[in-house]
């Protein structure tokens, strides 16, 4: 009977601290959940009057009321393609050489570690990289080109990782039915590992959009905090950016272009949810119909 | 499989597409960089220009002052902003990367210090005080209003100001400490003047100082302190006073630097000229005060005649110079 109660209580404890946790992590998620909802509507509330087709389709101007958003919006989208372009197979390759062919010694630990380091550093620092390797030493100045290689210096600890994991995920049993059926690595990589991993590295390439939308730290370092009345024609082209944009516009002393900034916020929120919706759209897709082929 | 080739693929296609656009043609571009003060000026001329030349391509950064001449002394800009005279510093960099340049002075900017607007004692301040406040040696020390004047209030000072790489910076040191640069360095900085201007506006006992367009635009969240200078009557901080040159000593002359090399280029020529010609309309727009007509058929001059160095022989931030001695010191040449 004394037992029994001891349990009891012992039960009544766990379960209150089990409910305690609970709150605690439920109020972690709501805490977080109301600052960021509060943001977007702050942004909403201020921006969404200045938000039409004009301001989507305007050059920067001194006027606020005439200032629009063009050259910034299409400058990210190119920029971030560019990063893409630059970054991804970079990225995969060295995924797959440190996951499939490096042998497990201190070098390639090495490698691990300082890839590790890397996604840790402040995205400033690549941005006096980009500026003294790209723009000055191989004199490509303050082009898209620059502005593309040193975001896609930044993301390819994101997309390294995020693919290793998702090559590292696949059954090793995948793996040893093709190399028994005679295979080489690379067969067997490109034919059957790499088509299951891939949903799994487009995550990867997700985070990476979402980063490259976002960074306005390393593009202001390359100089790209710019007036740019016009579109870029090649890569070489001066190129603002939404983030250096909004950045101007919060600066201004004027409150109208306080209003343009929170407008741009929008529409880079926007682009960014677009671009995950459609990563994750196509993620899907593939997840379907990797795994009714590979198993 | 196939959706990995697809993918592949169309990530070629993409990249070839990319690089296609890329075009190596020379394209007609003025690049210019250097002091945010000078940015709205300088971003309203080249808003202009472009709408009548349409085929010449301008961008303006913001890198500060300095920031900005680091880049136009390497040659990569063809003309820099500044809030202030170039530096001896400066003129000998320039040198040693065999780079000339033209100084055209384009407007005239003035300082505010401002203050809560719920700070009613201060009725002005004078240059001596003010020194009291922001010298270095009062670096440490919490400095209250009754230090300042008796009978203000006895809570301690709480500074706001604009941090090292500003030509405003530069110039308020200059001419309240008596050195540019030289300040107390325990105050709250940022390049960015609204943080100034929020962190002003929320603080009772702040005080605070940056250029004049950004109290303008804030003139119900803050008080503009009037300056005195010897026995003069306090002048508050207006665009007329400016103008009449009793503004003293934060009224400063803005310019822009054109590099001799880049004016041997058609569309920096064009440029120029398109500045000079209407800069009294769209400085007064932008919220500066516009030089006399004269100065600005003086400037023009002056670039025409492609004559180069600084007539304020690389003393950097200058005080006290009033329109008219720009006048004077541009009929000199």
């Amino acid at each position: 009977m004394k037992r029994g109660l001891q349990t009891d209580a012992l039960l009544v404890g766990k379960r209150r601290r089990e409910k305690v946790f609970l709150v605690l992590a439920a109020s972690a998620l709501l805490f977080s959940l109301v600052i960021l909802f509060a943001l977007i509507i702050d942004a909403f509330l201020d921006g969404l009057p200045r938000l039409n087709i004009k301001f989507l389709t305007s050059f920067p101007s001194r006027r606020p009321e005439e200032a629009g958003i063009l050259p910034a919006m299409v400058g990210s989208i190119y920029v971030t393609t560019l990063t893409i372009l630059f970054a991804v197979p970079l990225g995969i390759g060295g995924a797959i050489y440190l996951e499939v062919y490096a042998p497990k010694n201190r070098v390639s630990s090495l490698i691990e570690t300082s890839i590790a380091t890397l996604g840790g550093v402040p995205s400033i620092i690549y941005g006096m990289l980009g500026l003294e390797l790209f723009a000055r030493a191989l004199q490509l100045g303050r082009s898209l080109l620059t502005g593309a290689l040193t975001l896609a210096l930044l993301v390819l600890p994101i997309i390294i990782v995020a693919a290793r994991e998702s090559l590292r995920a696949i059954p090793q049993s995948l793996w040893e039915a093709a190399l028994a059926l005679g295979a080489t690595r690379w067969q067997a990589l490109r034919d059957q590992v790499l088509p299951v991993a891939f949903p799994g590295i487009l995550t990867g390439i997700i985070l990476t959009v979402s980063r490259a939308i976002g960074e306005a730290a390393p593009l202001i370092m390359i100089g790209a905090l710019t007036y740019v009345a016009f579109l870029p024609d090649s890569i070489l082209s001066p190129f603002t950016t939404l983030p250096i944009q909004i950045f101007n516009w919060v600066s201004r002393p004027q409150k109208a272009f306080h209003a343009n900034a929170a407008a741009g916020i929008i529409v880079l929120l926007a682009i960014t949810l677009t671009l995950n919706a459609l990563s994750i759209f196509l993620r899907s897709r593939l997840e379907k119909r990797s795994s009714s082929k590979a198993f | 499989m196939r959706a990995l080739r697809k993918t592949v693929l169309a990530l070629v296609m993409a990249g070839i597409l990319a690089f296609s656009t890329c075009a190596f043609a020379i394209e007609k571009l003025v690049q210019i960089d250097g002091s945010s003060t000078v940015y709205p000026i300088t971003e309203a001329i080249a808003e202009e220009f472009q709408k009548v030349y349409k085929d010449i391509k301008v961008t303006v950064g913001i890198s500060g002052t300095g920031g900005g001449f680091k880049r136009f002394v390497r040659g990569e800009t063809d003309i820099n902003n500044a809030s202030r005279p170039i530096k001896a510093s400066e003129i000998e960099a320039c040198q040693a990367n065999g780079i000339e340049f033209i100084e055209l002075p384009v407007a005239f900017d003035a300082l505010a210090v401002v203050v809560n607007k719920e700070n009613d004692r201060v009725d002005y301040l004078t240059v001596a005080e003010l020194k009291k406040i922001w010298e270095p040696e009062a670096q440490g020390k919490s400095l209250k209003w009754s230090d300042i004047r008796p009978g203000w209030p006895d809570k301690p000072i709480t500074l706001f100001g604009p941090g090292v790489d500003s030509g405003t910076f530069d110039y308020f040191t200059e001419a309240i400490v008596g050195e540019s640069g030289k300040s107390r360095g325990d105050y709250v900085a940022s390049e960015d003047d609204n943080v100034l201007v929020q962190g002003v506006s929320q603080d009772k006992y702040a005080l605070g100082y940056f250029g004049l367009a950004y109290y303008l635009e804030n003139q119900d969240l803050l008080k503009a302190v009037p300056i005195k200078v010897g026995d003069k009557e306090p002048v508050p901080p207006t665009p007329e006073n400016v103008e009449n040159g009793t503004y003293q000593p934060l009224s400063r002359p803005l310019f822009i630097y054109v590099s001799l090399k880049s004016a041997e280029r058609d569309e920096v020529v064009k440029f120029v000229e398109f500045y000079l010609q209407n800069a009294a309309d769209l400085v007064q727009e932008v919220g500066y005060v516009p030089l006399p007509k004269r100065a600005y058929e003086l400037a023009l001059e002056r670039f025409n005649k492609r004559i180069t160095g600084s007539i304020f022989g690389g003393h950097g931030a200058t005080v006290g110079v009033s329109i008219e001695e720009i006048l004077e010191k541009e009929k000199e040449l």
